[in-house]
């Protein structure tokens, strides 16, 4: 049954927002990835899914924000079970990494997709990576890191509205990157915001 | 299965096999990198074409309802890769969410209701007034007479223009409606085929370079009288006399020629080279039906005004 809902959750996205993948600089894989996404609007997390073949998606766990997807029982219910996300706290008691639960997933050797601007940008400029991308990559140094661009989900649902557009999303996974012996962890994530922005159009 | 239709069936049938076979043995001879792409192209729109004709001869044997919802889904598709492509004002959004979601089905329902007078100005009269009006709520006038002027083309090319070719269906000339719609279609897309095979034969002549570079005058005319020539051999499916339908297929070819130049056109204008991708070999669907938008509604129209009872 949560297989059927789930196959309808994904049928319905690719209705409404095409979300096509255009795999540019890796082949889609089963192998373990940390895939990192430009942040456009609350529909990004199920277009990267919804890209994503099955095989890969069932291993991939979109790392999402409580205070939007815990919001009530519905959306909760649709990240958690519908999407496999693991929910996190943006605002974390103090001493707490706000991505352990990201960090868990991974050492069960699944794949997590996550977005390190971590709040959703105003126009059409991408915010600067917080740190958290970077703790992730310095912990996990053997796993690919896939930079992904989304475009048009601005346009698909702005903020602030409720009304969808149905255009066409397409989600870019571009070449792998890794943290490199000794660089700091402003040239990583400037490094990793850029492979990023190199995927548009 | 009438005489006609059987002998169409046939036809497209044998084209496709003959196609099939000769795009396999071409891409084993294929020498030099030019000729392989040529003839991956070639294979992968001959696929394409399978896929096209099984789903839409399903769709139009299954009945009315079904290849009147078909069309709903294709218009969908089609504005959809309109609105990819064109830029839109957040003050737009308003307008664009009614089109996908309020416009298209309201007007699609009419056809399955068969309300054919408050469809033909459902969306050129009432969408195109109520849309703009809207839109002044946003309080954006930056671009205002262009940004209503695309929605309501995008309507017009994607929806209402497209719809003509099932709203043959409600039309009762004496003979099948469903073998008119077969008989546009085949006419339309045997056009393009056809344009395309003597372009690439014979073509050297460019017509309009700046706007769709691969189209010939050799392969305008050549397509054009091939495609007519056509439209006299099955002429059993309609009403039409074969001299008719000489006619009437001639009106088609060129509604479409136009149809192809003017959503070239628009592509030029917005920097692309295909519509979309859900159809491999081809581009979007909107590649596919460009003929469609301009020539189903003149073959609509005269066919109801000479030809219903």
């Amino acid at each position: 049954m949560t297989a059927l809902i789930r196959r309808v959750l994904i049928l319905l996205v690719r209705f409404l927002v095409g979300a096509r993948a255009d795999w540019r600089g890796c082949a889609p894989s089963t192998a373990q990835r940390i895939y990192f996404a430009n942040h456009g609007s609350h529909l990004d997390t199920v277009a990267v899914m919804a890209a994503l073949p099955w095989p890969v998606r069932r291993l991939t766990h979109p790392v999402a924000a409580r205070d939007y997807w815990g919001r009530n029982a519905v959306l909760r219910w649709i990240a958690e079970t519908g999407l496999r996300a693991v929910l996190i706290d943006r605002k974390p008691v103090r001493g707490e990494d706000p991505l352990g639960p990201a960090a868990a997933v991974l050492e069960r050797g699944r794949s997590i997709l996550i977005f390190p601007e971590g709040t959703r940008g105003s126009g059409e400029e991408m915010g600067p990576f917080r740190g958290g991308l970077h703790r992730i990559a310095a912990r996990f140094p053997e796993v690919e890191l896939i930079p992904v661009h989304l475009d048009n989900l601005q346009r698909i649902l702005p903020k602030g509205s409720l009304l969808i557009v149905p255009i066409t999303c397409t989600a870019r996974f571009g070449a792998p990157i890794r943290l490199e012996e000794g660089e700091d962890r402003g040239a990583f994530l400037r490094r990793a915001r850029q492979s990023v922005l190199d995927l548009v159009a | 299965m009438n005489g006609p239709l059987l002998h169409v069936v046939a036809t497209i049938l044998t084209i496709l096999v003959v196609a099939s076979v000769a795009g396999f043995v071409l891409a084993r001879r294929a020498g030099d990198e030019k000729a392989r792409a040529t003839i991956h192209n070639l294979n992968a729109r001959t696929r394409s074409w399978w896929v096209m004709v099984a789903v839409l001869g399903g769709a139009i044997w299954a009945g009315a309802t079904t290849t009147i919802l078909l069309f709903a889904l294709l218009s969908f598709t089609a504005l959809r890769e309109f609105w990819t492509l064109t830029p839109a004002r957040r003050g737009d959004q308003l307008a664009l969410f009614l089109s996908f979601f309020v416009v298209l089905p309201i007007h699609f329902a009419l056809l399955l209701d068969g309300w054919y007078g408050l469809a033909s100005i459902f969306i050129p009269v009432y969408a195109f007034l109520i849309l703009p009006a809207l839109t002044t709520l946003s309080g954006d006038a930056k671009d205002f007479l262009a940004r209503s002027a695309k929605v309501q083309w995008g309507l017009m090319l994607c929806v209402y223009s497209v719809s003509h070719a099932p709203a043959l269906l409600l039309l009762d000339t004496g003979t099948p409606s469903s073998l008119l719609l077969v008989y546009l279609i085949v006419v339309v897309q045997l056009s393009d085929v056809f344009q395309y095979v003597w372009g690439k034969l014979i073509g050297k002549r460019r017509f309009a370079p700046g706007i769709s570079p691969s189209k010939t005058l050799e392969g305008l005319i050549g397509g054009g009288l091939t495609a007519i020539a056509i439209g006299v051999l099955l002429h059993g499916l309609t009403p039409f006399s074969p001299l008719e339908a000489a006619g009437v297929s001639a009106v088609i070819v060129t509604a479409g020629f136009f149809g192809g130049f003017v959503l070239s056109a628009i592509k030029r204008d917005l920097g692309a080279k295909d519509w979309g991708y859900v159809i491999e070999g081809h581009g979007g669907v909107l590649d596919r039906v460009d003929s469609l938008t301009f020539a189903a509604p003149l073959f609509f129209h005269i066919t109801r005004y000479f030809w219903t009872v």
